[in-house]
């Protein structure tokens, strides 16, 4: 039994799980998405009607962007709503209407109706999608009501090309559909829908028409549905089982699996994406992407790379996990991410290069095969024909070297020449050995095709000029045949293996330049241990290593401030509200960005995992680099480091203050104690002593003799402590005004002593005072205070029977006064500490202190201009010496007692 | 005042002070020392009971309610030479000074010893009895005879500066009362001098070499800090 009841107690992770989903969900607004198959379902009908309802159940309701299209039912829905009015824009002289985002968040309604979801906005909108608007719209608290057709979603997006032939270029992340908190599927039989298009009750915009033609087939309406009745009810399974999972109840539990699928650049990987991602959903499963880095990479091709880059960043909206890493090989490191992340699952594409090629080298899903230990590989087959993005990419113009070639003809020239030299003295074979290293010359200086020139230019030189017979391209020997044949081969092999050669180095040389300004910028970040040192070193470094202009934005409280920034950047209010959006939204957004990407700069925020600490904004040089994934991974870089810089000074920040409230409380605490138990003490003896004295009749004289001796005694105890307490007031309330006088050094000790003449009994005071001592400017009265202090400490630790010893001198421009007992003294440790306020040192039976006095001391001997330490005495006990400026310090007032 | 005998009728002591515990505790103290006691609790009241009681001794706290402590003295000393006695809290030295240049004999800090008190007022009221000073002045080990200038310890005679003879004979006339740094620079060296202090303590601890037993520790020629100096009398 209590092994069942153990079983159903929800796991702490689900328990987590739910925790954190509430959590994210307290200050979101919630997303209601409507999800058709078709246009014409009913989808703005639904969402109106559902809103129509909460209407009347009090909440504020505002029709955000709805567009009727001119159908009487859902013009009847709008009545009574409040609408919003549109964002009209102009856009190369045509008139857009979009939403008005900025309108809708200062209007804050409960919640916000936003009609088709996958929307495109008019260039100049501040987001590209109409999603984007939703997912402010969303993190402003504003809940969402929304519709979108299943079409849209962006791990469909092929699959709904392939049942329909139609391109739906208007997608959205699959992300959203995740964030929803309600799903509403809008479903009527596609009968019906067809009947509803042919009573024209369907609005299809002009220009679609044809597409929509294609699109409503009764045969794409029956697969579409099914598409986005498995879409809702995958959606309601996975409600079910986190429901499930949430209040223990036993059910079917599946594997837990994770997906992993690799992201080479290939003109295929985006269609590998969307794969893994629908896998990934149909088993419930989180979905690793990784981007593996190797030696080879450098051969990759600048659109390449530009794809992994877009690749990465598609994963990422489609929910995986991305990484990128860099290995010796792909299989290796696939085998390796796999192992360390439990991946169970792994995706790769079919090989699509020629068979010839795979005698060569085993295609990468071989190897990755068989590393992958117990862990399954899908492959997906990789149709060229969708080859989509592509093939529409343009091949960069690259600029013919010219120059190379020039060189690989006079190359050749030069060594046919060389060789006509020393024709007599080698054979033609031997010839070819000359061509071979003209060729090597070539690959090495000019690059791949001049090399390549070179070869093709000696084959036909060495045959004209040295193979018989000569000047003719006639060969007249066969066997020469073979040496062309074997001359070409190497030469070319020669040829591409320095070229490759030549490319890899660039790319180390690249990776090496973004890790050393990685490692310069975390180096000197380490260093800085303050926010103008933290912005000063994120400052010099990006520009070093990207020579980009850039500005920080540092958060304060809810504002954003700008901490530094280059004086050529012109900050208008424009580019502050984009920094000021991507610190509102998390997000980056500017330049290079899908939101507000006609900023002039574009604006990372400085994120850790807990907070965001500011604003990076970035001009780079070239347009080009806005889209290239070596800057933005530097980028990327470079913010987390210089967020987590930032926050580590905020932490250090806050444990400092933390520190020195404590220390203020703690103070606070000995003052309390110190106060209550010093005061109370003396009191409870002097009224115990007198209530005595009165009330017991029957004491003899010598009992009555010692009472009244302990009454004034705590008596006098409780002056001084008052005294005491008064003197730190003044201190610390800097109350203490010096009144310099001319002091004779031997009348202060004369006067320090007779204060304390009744406590001194036969206690030997040794004094030795340096002949000659001048009049010293001082205050009397705080001096005098410092020497009783000074020796009622000597006078509480060390035993009556030892001397106390007071020695004055001058040295060079001070007075030196030394008071040394011969007491327990103070361990090393504490020599400083003693002068610290309600610092006690462990003192024999009833000779406490109250902890202020040497601090009293040490106030008074610093308004002095003095000094004040302590040591230990030779043979043991306290030495405390005071150096006080013979000139008193320049600014007090002289004045002097009349 | 000075027309009072002692003996004649026990002395009368004027208690100003505001305070109603230290008026209890000083009519007490004062009452069973054999002084007969009256008591004001502020400055105007103070005033008009020194002019209806005429006593002959007054103790007079400088913190009042309604007439600042000096400015007391100073309408007191319009019309009589009472000796005053200053009670005041360490912190007040300033006052204590101000006190005693308008007029005041001599002052205590509170707290105090009752014993204390009661020398300070025997001692004021004696000086009040005692106009002309004894010839020979003896405390300690000290003996100075006025009339014939010389100055004697443990029965040796020690050669004086005529500026150090001159502050010990105005502290011996004033024997037991404290003088300020004031008066004695105004009385020695004249008006000139007021804020030369640096000339009284040289030769104030020139006189100590001369007269103290040990130097470092003076029994005779005290200090009051902040306030002058005192010649202790027997």
């Amino acid at each position: 039994m209590t092994n069942d009841s153990d079983d159903i107690r929800p796991s702490p992770e689900a328990m987590l799980k739910l925790a954190q989903a509430e959590e994210a969900q307290a200050d979101r607004g919630k997303l209601k998405i409507f999800l058709g198959y078709a246009a014409g379902v009913g989808k703005t009908f639904s969402m109106l009607s559902a809103a129509r309802q909460r209407k009347r159940e009090g909440r504020d309701v505002v029709a955000a962007y709805v567009e009727s299209h001119g159908r009487t039912e859902t013009d009847a829905l709008l009545e009574g709503l409040e609408a919003m009015p549109k964002l009209r824009l102009i856009y190369q002289g045509v008139q857009l209407f979009e939403l008005d985002l900025d309108a809708v968040l200062a209007r804050h309604p409960q919640i916000a109706l936003v009609d088709e979801l996958a929307h495109t906005n008019a260039p100049g909108s501040r987001h590209e999608k109409r999603w984007q608007d939703v997912q402010e719209l969303l993190t402003a608290g504003i809940d969402v009501y929304t519709t979108v057709n299943v079409q849209h979603f962006e791990s469909l997006n092929d699959v709904v090309e392939k049942i329909t032939g139609v391109v739906v270029r208007e997608t959205v992340p699959d992300l959203l559909l995740d964030l929803a908190t309600e799903i509403q599927l809008v479903d009527i039989p596609p009968d019906e829908l067809l009947e509803r298009l042919s009573e024209g009750k369907i609005y299809i915009p002009e220009q679609a028409t044809r597409a929509m033609e294609k699109f409503f087939q009764p045969g794409n309406l029956i697969a579409l549905r099914e598409l986005s009745l498995r879409r809702a009810a995958s959606r309601v399974d996975d409600q079910m089982r986190s429901y499930m999972e949430a209040r223990a109840i036993p059910g079917p539990r599946t594997v837990a699996e994770r997906l992993l699928v690799c992201i080479s650049g290939s003109p295929f990987g985006e269609k590998l994406m969307r794969t893994t991602r629908r896998l990934a959903d149909e088993m419930k499963a989180p979905w690793h992407a990784v981007y593996i880095e190797t030696p080879d990479t450098g051969r990759f091709s600048r659109e390449n790379r530009e794809r992994i880059w877009r690749d990465l960043r598609l994963a990422e909206s489609m929910g995986a996990k991305v990484a990128s890493v860099t290995a010796n090989t792909v299989a290796e490191a696939v085998a390796d991410y796999a192992g360390r992340h439990n991946i169970t699952k792994i995706v790769v594409g079919k090989p699509t290069r020629p068979r010839w090629r795979e005698l060569l080298r085993p295609p990468i899903v071989d190897q990755i095969i068989r590393q992958s230990g117990e862990i399954d590989v899908y492959v997906v087959s990789m149709n060229p024909d969708e080859r989509r993005t592509a093939t529409r990419q343009r091949r960069p113009i690259r600029t013919i070297p010219w120059a190379g070639f020039a060189a690989a003809v006079a190359l050749v020239a030069g060594t046919t020449m060389l060789c006509s030299l020393v024709q007599s003295f080698f054979s033609p074979t031997n010839m070819v050995m000359f061509y071979l290293l003209a060729v090597v010359v070539a690959a090495i200086r000019f690059g791949l095709r001049p090399a390549v020139l070179t070869s093709m230019l000696g084959v036909l030189a060495f045959d004209f000029f040295f193979v018989p017979p000569f000047f003719t391209l006639v060969v007249a020997d066969t066997e020469y045949l073979l040496t062309f044949g074997v001359f070409l081969i190497v030469g070319l092999v020669i040829t591409s293996q320095v070229a490759r050669g030549c490319e890899r180095a660039e790319a180390l040389r690249l990776r090496e330049v973004q890790t050393a300004s990685l490692y310069y910028l975390s180096r000197d970040l380490a260093g800085a241990a303050d926010l103008v040192s933290v912005t000063g070193a994120v400052f010099r470094n990006i520009r070093e290593s990207l020579h980009a202009e850039i500005v920080i934005f540092l958060a304060e409280g809810e504002q954003l401030k700008i901490i530094s920034a280059n004086e050529e950047l012109d900050l208008d209010l424009k580019e502050r509200a984009v920094a000021d959006w991507a610190f509102r939204n998390h997000r980056e957004a500017g330049r290079g960005t899908a939101t507000l990407g006609s900023a002039g700069l574009l604006y990372l925020p400085l994120m850790t995992a807990t907070t965001i600490h500011g604003v990076l904004g970035v001009r780079l040089e070239e347009e080009t680099d806005y889209n290239s994934q070596q800057h933005r991974l530097l980028l990327d870089a470079f913010a987390s480091q210089t967020a987590m810089a930032l926050e580590r000074v905020r932490f250090s920040l806050q444990a400092e203050q933390a520190q020195i409230l404590a220390a203020r409380e703690t103070l606070e605490r000995a003052l309390l104690n110190s106060i209550s138990h010093d005061l109370r003490t003396p009191l409870a003896s002097i009224t115990g002593a007198l209530s005595s004295l009165r009330d017991q009749e029957n004491l003899d004289e010598a009992a009555r003799a010692e009472l009244l001796a302990t009454a004034c005694e705590e008596a006098a105890r409780l002056n001084r402590f008052v005294g005491n307490l008064l003197d730190m007031t003044r201190l610390e309330a800097g109350a203490v005004r010096l009144k310099y006088t001319p002091c004779d050094v031997e009348e202060l000790i004369g006067c320090a002593l007779s204060v304390l003449d009744p406590r001194l009994g036969k206690r030997e005071i040794a004094i030795h005072l340096a002949p000659d001592m001048p009049l010293v400017m001082l205050d009397m009265g705080c001096m005098i205070q410092v020497l009783v202090n000074l020796l009622d400490n000597s006078l509480k630790y060390s035993p009556p029977d030892q001397p106390i010893g007071i020695n004055a001198r001058t040295d060079r421009g001070w007075l030196v006064i030394e008071v040394a007992d011969h007491g327990p003294g103070v361990a090393e440790a504490d020599l400083e500490r003693i002068f610290d306020k309600f610092h006690r040192v462990p003192a024999p039976e009833g000779a406490r202190g109250t902890g202020l006095g040497l601090s009293i001391c040490k106030g008074f001997v610093q308004a002095h201009g003095g000094k004040i330490s302590a040591s230990i005495t030779p043979d043991s006990g306290l030495t405390v010496m005071i150096r006080l400026p013979l000139a008193p310090p320049p600014q007090p007032e002289v004045t002097t007692h009349g | 005042m000075g027309e009072t005998k002692p003996g004649e009728h026990p002395p009368r002591i004027l208690v100003v002070d505001d305070e109603a515990a230290i008026r209890r505790l000083l009519a007490t103290v004062l009452g069973s020392s054999g002084f007969v006691v009256h008591q004001a609790e502020n400055g105007s009241l103070g005033l008009a009971a020194a002019a209806a009681v005429r006593p002959d001794l007054i103790l007079l706290d400088l913190g009042l309610p309604d007439l600042d402590g000096v400015e007391v003295i100073r309408r007191l000393r319009e019309w009589s030479p009472v000796p005053i006695i200053v009670l005041s809290v360490r912190e007040r030295e300033e006052d204590k000074v101000a006190a005693l240049d308008a007029g005041a004999d001599d002052y205590l800090s509170k707290p105090f010893g009752v014993p204390e008190l009661l020398a300070r007022i025997r001692g004021s009221l004696r000086r009040v009895v005692g106009q002309a000073p004894e010839p020979i002045f003896r405390s300690g080990g000290l003996e100075v005879d006025l009339a014939r200038r010389l100055v004697l310890v443990a029965g040796q005679e020690v050669q004086l500066t005529p500026t150090e003879y001159e502050i010990l004979r105005l502290l011996v006339t004033h024997a037991g009362k404290v003088l300020t740094h004031r008066q004695l620079l105004s009385r020695i060296w004249g008006a000139s001098h007021l804020e030369q202090p640096h000339v009284l303590r040289v030769n104030i601890s020139n006189l100590r070499r001369k007269i103290e037993h040990d130097p470092s520790r003076p029994s005779l020629l005290r200090t009051e800090s902040g306030v002058g100096y005192r010649l202790r009398a027997d």
